[in-house]
């Protein structure tokens, strides 16, 4: 199969850029930690108001860090005010208890699929104070627009 | 190369034009109400849900008019290329439009009766009508006898014609066909097994995270099924459209069959921000996913060297002096030329999306819509609906009059400015966070969302003044369609508007691998069970609570 030269040096610089492109994502992903948001632990949701911690859903300050515990449902989150400090690592642990939601701070990387069975997390350092819109932002029902709460960080 | 007639496959060729067609029409229409809603410019009755014309947008625009084009346009022209289809064949290809046909007909009554409101991506555990999942059911198993019918067709004329090398066409076609038979068992295997017996109530729960791993080993694949029938248009017609000859055969087949081999272990990349798959296989997955850059660059390289050398062989000279010399008069040429300009940032957009961490600032959002407007609805919508000015008057013995080539012209560029507006401010809303697939909304006033009604250029009203225009455009279209289809000038025998297919100036020697489909389809095969063997072990062992179906609209 003749190739052209110019097309090899095309693809050549095609795969080349790919490959750097992919290793600083492998990089950023398995040395510095940055990946998506993710669980594997599983959750039933008809339990959910009967079982720990997700029966006291609401903000744990464990000195170092900050745990928060939510609850979605359609078309709400529990709590829909939630108060963090700024400046410490603040993990969201998230469930739903009927379709697919999602916890979406507006604003920063926490932006979280809630798949029913099982609960997802993530982790973000607020560096400034304010008031940040939540908002759900997978379709759940009629009143999907209405699914927010407010992060105020301070 | 001449034509060959094909009366049968013509005749099966229109009925899939003429659904194609109006699903266009009521699928414009949903976007723009969708568009106008959400700027505010517009409340829709109380009977009337946001999220049904939602759900009539997506089914119609992105599984409809895409699925009954790409049918159309094979049927043609593999009757141009192989011949027509053998008496088997035209069965399949009838009880196929006719399933597909009958269970969309199915699914759109549920949708607009308020039962269906599940989007077109319908997700468990939301819970629509049996009779929608059943439509969706007999629309894929309609999409499967037809595309029997075809692959069928190829290898008859394989057989029948030893060592001769296959028509590029039919082995593009080929191609795109098996994507679609592999991709398609994901959806199915979760509409018949988990959404049917659920909606029946033969089942209380479901495994959601595992039917969303099925539907999306179907939807990623997907996209290249819609894609490859416009890079066909772009490989196949378009050289014969200017006036030249496809730059290389071979590379264009190696190309199509690197997306047969790499279009499915790539769909977890739709699932990065979702619990239940581990990070490494994420990962894994987005690796796989960027492979399909590699026959995009080689497509981008073929088309354009084609052009070039067209525009040289006619004596236009300088580095970029041949550009001038292209048909920019010719709508045949423009509108898959500005759909091809589109693809650069829709390309662009695809690495943002699938790269493992930014995905989390853009996912969900309209940036996502902005993305799938500049890849589906332009590249591969803007290419179909330029074909349509040669493909209609062709199957129906009709020439293309002047005027109809210069309001195309109009068409093309009304099509490609809308698209500009509304995907540029779709793009930046999302990356101000605005969510996609959501009603009209301030969110109790908040400032965050106040911005995307007010911030110059990046608004709802920006977007719906592209929709506008959009609207238009498909209006005009599905117009043209029409006037072509019934009312342009009947041409003399043989003088129809003609099939333009494309000989190749560098044939090249067919190395006997581009031929073997063994070899191939099991490459992808064995690609599909690394990909998928662990994810779906693992999702079985969590053992996640089985969920109950959910009505929420």
């Amino acid at each position: 199969m003749p190739v052209h030269r110019y097309e090899k040096w095309w693809l050549t610089f095609g795969i080349g850029t790919l490959a750097v492109f992919l290793a600083v994502l492998g990089l950023r992903a398995f040395a510095s930690g940055h990946t998506p948001p993710g669980s594997v632990l599983t959750v039933d949701p008809e339990l959910i108001d009967t079982i720990a911690p997700w029966n006291a859903p609401g903000v744990y300050d464990r000195g170092d860090r900050v745990d928060v515990y939510l609850v979605g449902q359609a078309f709400s989150y529990a709590p829909n005010r939630i108060e963090v400090p700024v400046g410490k690592p603040v993990t969201f642990h998230a469930v739903t208890k009927d379709v697919v939601h999602s916890f979406t701070i507006v604003g920063t990387t926490v932006n979280m699929m809630l798949i029913p069975g099982y609960a997802n997390e993530a982790t973000y350092t607020f560096k400034a104070p304010g008031r940040y819109l939540v908002l759900c932002n997978e379709y759940c029902g009629v009143g999907h627009q209405f699914m927010q709460a407010e992060v105020i960080a301070q | 190369m001449t034509a060959i007639r094909s009366p049968i496959a013509d005749a099966w060729a229109r009925r899939h034009l003429t659904v194609a067609f109006a699903a266009v029409f009521v699928g414009a229409l949903g976007g723009l109400v969708q568009a106008f809603v959400r700027a505010g410019w517009m409340t829709l009755p109380p009977w009337l849900d946001y999220y049904a014309v939602l759900t009539v947008h997506g089914v119609l625009l992105a599984l409809v008019s895409t699925t009954y084009f790409i049918f159309a346009y094979l049927l043609a022209g593999n009757g141009r290329t192989l011949g027509d289809l053998s008496p088997g064949g035209r069965r399949f290809v009838a009880l196929g439009f006719w399933l597909m046909t009958v269970g969309i007909l199915l699914a759109a009554a549920m949708i607009l009766a308020g039962e269906a409101s599940v989007l077109y991506t319908f997700y468990l555990p939301l819970q629509a009508h049996p009779l929608f999942y059943i439509g969706l059911a007999l629309f894929v198993v309609g999409t499967w006898s037809v595309a029997y019918a075809l692959i069928r067709q190829y290898f008859d004329w394989k057989k029948a014609h030893p060592g001769e090398r296959t028509p590029l066409f039919a082995f593009m076609a080929t191609v795109t066909l098996f994507i679609w038979w592999i991709a398609s068992l994901g959806v199915a295997a979760t509409v018949l097994f988990q959404m049917i017996p659920l909606s029946l109530g033969w089942v209380s729960g479901v495994n959601v995270e595992l039917s969303r791993t099925l539907f999306w080993y179907f939807g990623h694949p997907l996209v290249y099924f819609w894609l490859l029938p416009a890079y066909m248009v772009w490989y196949v017609n378009l050289p014969k459209i200017i006036g030249g000859r496809l730059f290389s055969d071979a590379l264009a087949r190696f190309a199509f069959l690197l997306f047969l081999v790499f279009s499915f272990p790539v769909g977890v990349h739709h699932q990065l921000t979702e619990p239940g798959i581990r990070d490494v296989w994420k990962f894994f997955q987005v690796v796989l996913t960027f492979a399909v850059v590699v026959p995009s660059l080689m497509t981008a390289f073929n088309v354009f060297a084609t052009f070039e050398l067209t525009a040289r062989e006619k004596g236009h000279r300088g580095l970029f002096g041949w550009i001038r010399a292209l048909p920019w008069q010719d709508v045949r040429f423009l509108a898959p030329f500005l759909a091809m300009l589109f693809f650069i940032p829709g390309g662009i957009g695809g690495l943002i999306n699938a790269s493992y961490q930014m995905n989390a600032m853009v996912h969900n959002t309209l940036f996502v819509v902005g993305h799938f407007h500049v890849t589906v609805g332009t590249p591969v919508m803007l290419t179909f609906f330029g074909a349509s000015f040669w493909l209609i008057p062709n199957l129906t013995g009709r020439t293309l009059p002047a005027g109809a080539r210069r309001l195309g012209l109009v068409q093309a560029i009304l099509w490609a400015a809308g698209m500009l507006l509304m995907s540029i401010a779709q793009h930046a809303l999302g990356l101000m966070g605005a969510p996609r697939r959501t009603a009209f909304t301030t969110y109790q006033n908040h400032p965050v969302a106040e911005s995307w009604f007010s911030t110059p250029i990046a608004n709802y009203a920006t977007m719906a003044a592209g929709g506008a225009l959009l609207f238009t455009a498909a209006v005009l279209m599905v117009g043209l369609a029409v006037y072509l289809a019934f009312f342009a000038p009947k041409a003399a025998p043989d003088r129809a508007e003609p099939f333009p297919l494309a000989e190749a100036a560098e044939e090249g020697m067919q190395p006997a691998l581009l031929e073997n489909w063994r070899l191939w389809l099991t490459l992808a095969a064995v690609l599909i069970v690394i990909a998928y063997t662990v994810p779906l072990i693992d999702i079985a062992n969590h053992g996640a609570p089985l969920v109950r179906g959910y009505r929420t609209w």
